[in-house]
């Protein structure tokens, strides 16, 4: 058990920050365990991310590098990391929460008998995680109490991209065994949705509609809500996986990141997976009939109330203001 | 085709959830439950793909007596059969330990797919599925949307982030983690709920699994989350909290 492995992710230009995020966090767990900190990504010595100064102390860093790694697929992901992690034998790995960690992170932590503290938002003395519980109603606590290496993935947005640091990083190649025949999936190119085509991340004032709408027809009051601010109208992802707001419109994880100066949150309760895609917000608005709904916590201002009864009401004062 | 699904009874979205007074779980008694939402997603897929291949459909879940509600429902919309893993300590085992006992009590199935929702409401550790295809040897994908049947296997539609998605084919057996949204879900029908009353729940228990409830991980305390934002809530009647709000929205953050 040596030190921390911190397993980057190349996505390119400008798109690394998920990255440059679980660094930061490997770099509190350094600070909390006296540990040194070790970074890998997939890739040859030229990987842009290994070369990019960004928060980068000085360290080593793994090159892992396969012609079985040029697409990524989890059964080639697991073998090469597993066995970095066998010659490594670091005490914590640190992975962003991203789509491909998720795929392939937890088959690893298996193979050590280990499991993934996921999505993790802050690390405290002990060291203990803080993940969300409950879809942001609870936080919990975790230990790893055991013997073997720690596997922690980091949320979006949780941990303070630092400032970069003096030093060189020393790039080290590492070539893991992976046989013909070891990976089974035969992963296609990536390809965009059809209907792409509405860019709320240019909108200015963004009406959003969760689950407490409860029904298709009732989409039409939030609609005249956002017409009568300028608004764009968005929505959960509940919302758009019943049909009731066009996929194009979601807003979070598995949508789009917003950063409107007006977000109007109806009847959304403030999952995770939403609020990573919208808490950078200039303001917050929430209307909810639940006061103890997570939306709050990041809402610069809060109804708690009927959205049938708060929402026309809104309309019309806002129609009242001249807008 | 023989599938397999593994569904989550987890507590319903609407309930008021509290801390209890050990602070290492929330209160149980009169919480209600329901089944996890993209394990519904992946029952509705398992019920399709039979529906245009024929085969099997057996629901697979583990916890405590309360748990076989919501086998029965899955029961009702068109599940086969059912196993129950009966475990009262589902609370204080890890995904590991969870995924064991799901895998340990498939393994003998040998089920030609294996479908899961991709992570649970109330823990969302998102992780189960992946583990079971591990602890099973099988290939798997996560974050599913459509699945179509090929002669070696599946073809899979993957959501990757940001609107973007993947196709992927694997051989099967294969575990498959589903993401919500994929498809429309049914509802029992009357007829359904009165045939789910007939059909086989097999109970087992984590002794006959062997999989003991020593966890890696241990949930030391929850905690109600700071906020993160000091929030000006507006009170008073619909059309006075409507007003107020107007006038921020005007005067303080000047985006009107």
């Amino acid at each position: 058990m040596s030190g921390i492995l911190v397993i980057q992710e190349e996505r390119g230009q400008g798109r690394n920050r998920f990255s440059y995020e679980a660094l930061a966090a490997g770099r509190i767990l350094a600070g909390l365990t006296g540990l040194s900190l070790e970074t890998a990504v997939v890739g040859d010595k030229n990987t842009p991310i290994l070369a990019e100064t960004s928060g980068v102390p000085p360290m080593t860093a793994y090159a892992v590098q396969h012609p079985q790694l040029k697409h990524y697929t989890s059964d080639g992901y697991v073998l090469a990391f597993e066995q970095l992690i066998r010659k490594l034998q670091p005490a914590f790995i640190v992975v962003p929460h991203s789509y491909q960690s998720r795929d392939y992170v937890p088959r690893v932590a298996t193979r050590f008998g280990q499991v993934l503290i996921s999505d993790i938002t802050g690390i405290e003395t002990g060291p203990t995680f803080v993940r969300q519980l409950f879809q942001g109603r609870m936080n919990g606590s975790y230990r790893h109490p055991g013997d073997g290496p720690c596997f922690l993935s980091v949320q979006a947005g949780a941990f303070q991209v630092d400032s970069a640091q003096g030093g060189t990083t020393t790039i080290l190649p590492f070539e893991p065994e992976i046989p013909a025949d070891a990976v089974r999936a035969r992963p296609g190119e990536p390809f965009r949705g059809s209907s792409e085509t509405v860019d709320l991340g240019s909108a200015q004032r963004i009406v959003s509609v969760g689950r407490g709408i409860k029904s298709a027809e009732n989409i039409s009051l939030v609609q005249e809500l956002a017409t009568s601010l300028g608004a764009e109208l968005a929505a959960s992802r509940p919302i758009c996986d019943n049909g009731w707001v066009p996929m194009e419109r979601q807003v979070g994880s598995s949508g789009q990141t917003v950063s409107p100066k007006l977000y109007l949150a109806v009847g959304i309760s403030g999952a995770i997976q939403h609020l990573v895609g919208m808490k950078g917000s200039q303001c917050i608005v929430a209307i909810n009939k639940d006061p103890d709904a997570p939306i709050f916590e990041v809402a610069d201002y809060g109804i708690v109330g009927d959205l049938f009864e708060v929402v026309p009401a809104l309309t019309e004062a806002v129609k009242g203001a001249g807008h | 085709m023989k599938i397999m699904v593994a569904i989550k009874q987890v507590p319903d979205r609407d309930a008021q959830v509290r801390i209890n007074a050990s602070a290492k779980w929330i209160e149980e008694s009169d919480l209600q439950y329901a089944l996890n939402e993209s394990d519904a997603y992946a029952l509705e897929e398992g019920l399709q793909l039979k529906e245009k291949h024929g085969g099997e459909v057996i629901v697979v879940s583990a916890g405590p007596e309360r748990v076989g509600s919501t086998i029965r429902e899955a029961l009702a919309k068109g599940a086969d059969r059912a196993i129950h893993i009966v475990c009262d300590d589902i609370g204080e085992r890890d995904a590991l330990s969870v995924a064991r006992l799901l895998a340990a009590a498939m393994k003998p199935e040998s089920p030609d797919l294996v479908l899961t929702g991709l992570q649970s409401e109330d823990l969302g550790l998102g992780q189960t599925g992946v583990i079971v295809a591990e602890l099973l040897g099988m290939p798997h994908a996560s974050l599913i949307l459509q699945v179509e049947k090929t002669e070696t296997g599946v073809t899979v539609k993957q959501e990757l982030e940001e609107g973007w998605f993947q196709t992927i084919e694997l051989p099967t057996p294969a575990v498959l983690t589903i993401q919500s949204g994929g498809n429309k879900l049914r509802y029992a029908t009357l007829m359904g709920i009165k045939r789910a009353k007939t059909k086989e729940v097999r109970q087992l228990t984590a002794t006959e699994l062997a999989v003991d409830a020593a966890p890696v991980v241990v949930l030391e305390r929850i905690t109600l989350p700071k906020k993160q934002k000091s929030t000006q809530m507006l009170s008073g009647t619909a059309a006075e909290a409507a007003a107020a709000l107007v006038q921020k929205l005007k005067f303080e953050v000047h985006v009107l």
